[in-house]
């Protein structure tokens, strides 16, 4: 069941690479934090590699180094084998889709003006960008009676799936999601990680998704990799690898704390066969 | 209270209108220096609050030398401008200029500064240069908090455009001075009650600017109606 949804048959024109590769990349703040030490990794094109760690292992910091919101203190970030610091920041960053943690909308602008906003500075005309954005607003799963909207008059699960469809309007090859749906309830998020495996199976971006929740990493991630503080790699490879073998105590803690949640027995309850979860809890009702 | 009748009754003579006392055209030179000074005002005080906003730098520098020129009194200012250069505008225009740039400023770093920084931030991220992140996503977040700042230092300069009668011919400073210095109270009364309209007026001017302003800051709480209205036309269309 954590088979993550392989990528199989692309259309020609997505096959062109776009591959991120983190070369012994150190972070350390003005203030002396040391939020990344010597991480290096490559995202292969067109997958999803999910990032997940607790607070504070360096997960923000890693992804906003690839848009040079943030510059490594030593080693590089490259994509396709240039590094993004030869590269001019503005145009890097429109040329990649970042989904922020905390939303990020901006709320003097409605919906569908949010969603227009990179396109529109790359020369589209509102008019036109505002239509593709409500075409965008659809493919996330919105109403697109809500274009006129201002992200306050939204619920956290809307904005989040506002701030993905913005993050989709320039049509990048590479998407940063950065615990996308966490501000959500879990039904809605099992929801929204559902629809984001369908568009993904769609589009086919290059995508590092970071969650602190491992079962969100196993559900979306081709590759998952398991962060210690300081955004040391405890554990990568595909999902399957780790919950079968987790590398040590530290990984094996992580995973159980998803698989409490995601192991589901069968239990006999007035004839019916009921599923529960790991702690017992019911979760739905088998249907034969 | 007949002294105020009396005032009332100076305002209300249309000899005082036409020549050679002409409130109209006091109340236009008034407006026109008052305008002139909020304007120069405008014109340093807000790209330099709002650059002192945006990067955060000389916040202190500014902070001192605001409420340092807060506490210098107009008429102390305005004197020894008028020494230095003598009779005529420029003096006035001067002391009304250190009165009016601090709430303009202050109002400009403020608006500037308040916006909330990770809405900065995102903007950035998504790709926005400085001056996008600027005109686009500071200034309209912030020009409620900008737009109190003129209004303030508006209508200080109106009340306060008076003392440029003191040193030249202008505004409706003139009938206040001449019926101070001729014991003519009813004049003297009547300018005043002119100064505190005006004053009013442009008060109420800028109130409908401020919340014009704040709707387009904070749309969610005033265009919903419209907003809602609109996406229905344009999903029917
Ligand atoms: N601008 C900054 N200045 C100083 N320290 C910072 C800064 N940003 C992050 N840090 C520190 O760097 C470390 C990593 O932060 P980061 O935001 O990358 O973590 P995270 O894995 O994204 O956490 P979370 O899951 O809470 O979002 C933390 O210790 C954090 O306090
Ligand atoms: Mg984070």
């Amino acid at each position: 069941m954590w088979d993550a949804p392989g990528i199989v048959g692309l259309p020609d024109d997505r096959e062109e690479p776009r591959v991120i590769e983190f070369d012994a990349v150190h972070k350390e703040y003005p203030d002396g934090t040391v939020a990344v030490e010597r991480f290096s990794l490559i995202v292969p094109s067109h997958r999803v590699v999910a990032l997940v760690g607790s607070s504070g292992s360096g997960k923000t910091t890693l992804l906003r180094m690839v848009n040079r919101m943030v510059d490594p203190s030593s080693g590089t970030v490259s994509i396709d084998g240039v590094d993004v610091r030869s590269m001019d920041r503005v145009k890097l960053r429109r040329s990649i889709g970042y989904v922020l943690q905390a939303g990020g909308l901006l709320p003097h602008r409605s919906v569908a003006d949010n969603v227009a906003t990179v396109p529109v500075l790359e020369g589209r005309s509102r008019r036109q960008a505002r239509a593709d954005a409500l075409g965008l607003l659809e493919r996330v799963g919105l109403d697109t009676a809500l274009a006129d909207r201002y992200p306050a008059q939204l619920s956290g699960g809307q904005q989040q799936r506002v701030g993905v469809a913005r993050a989709l309007a320039a049509d990048p090859n590479i998407l940063l999601m950065d615990e996308p749906f966490g501000a959500v309830d879990p039904i809605v998020r099992d929801q929204l990680q559902a629809e984001m495996r369908a568009l993904q199976a769609d589009i086919g971006k290059t995508i590092v998704f970071v969650t602190h929740d491992i079962g969100e990493a196993f559900a979306l991630g081709d590759e998952v990799v398991v962060l210690r503080t300081g955004a040391e790699i405890a554990q990568q490879g595909a999902p399957a690898e780790i919950l079968a073998n987790p590398a040590d105590d530290f990984v094996a803690s992580f995973v159980g704390a998803g698989t409490a949640q995601r192991t589901l027995r069968i239990r006999q309850v007035d004839g019916r066969d009921v599923v529960v979860d790991g702690d017992g809890r019911p979760t739905g009702v088998l249907e034969r | 209270m007949n002294l105020l009748i009396e005032a009332v009754q100076w305002l209300l003579d249309p000899a005082n209108w036409g020549e050679p006392n002409a409130l109209g055209m006091r109340i236009l030179e008034h407006l026109a220096f008052s305008g002139a000074v909020v304007l120069v005002a405008a014109a340093i005080g807000i790209p330099v609050g709002t650059l002192i906003g945006h990067t955060g730098r000389g916040r202190g520098a500014i902070i001192a030398i605001t409420s340092g020129a807060r506490a210098l009194p107009t008429l102390g200012l305005l004197t020894i401008f008028g020494l230095w250069l003598g009779i005529g505008l420029e003096a006035p225009f001067l002391a009304l200029l250190v009165l009016a740039l601090p709430p303009v400023l202050a109002g400009a770093y403020a608006g500037v500064e308040s916006v909330d920084r990770a809405t900065v931030g995102a903007a950035r991220a998504i790709g926005l240069t400085e001056r996008q992140i600027l005109t686009g996503v500071e200034l309209p977040l912030a020009a409620p908090v900008i737009v109190g700042g003129l209004r303030s230092a508006a209508l200080q300069v109106i009340s306060t455009a008076t003392l440029a009668a003191y040193i030249s011919d202008t505004g409706l400073g003139r009938p206040l001075f001449l019926g101070l210095k001729t014991q003519q109270y009813e004049m003297m009364l009547g300018a005043s009650i002119l100064v505190a309209l005006l004053a009013l007026i442009v008060e109420l001017c800028f109130q409908l600017v401020q919340s014009a302003a704040a709707r387009r800051a904070e749309p969610q709480n005033g265009r919903q109606h419209r907003a809602h209205s609109g996406a229905r036309e344009r999903i029917e269309a």
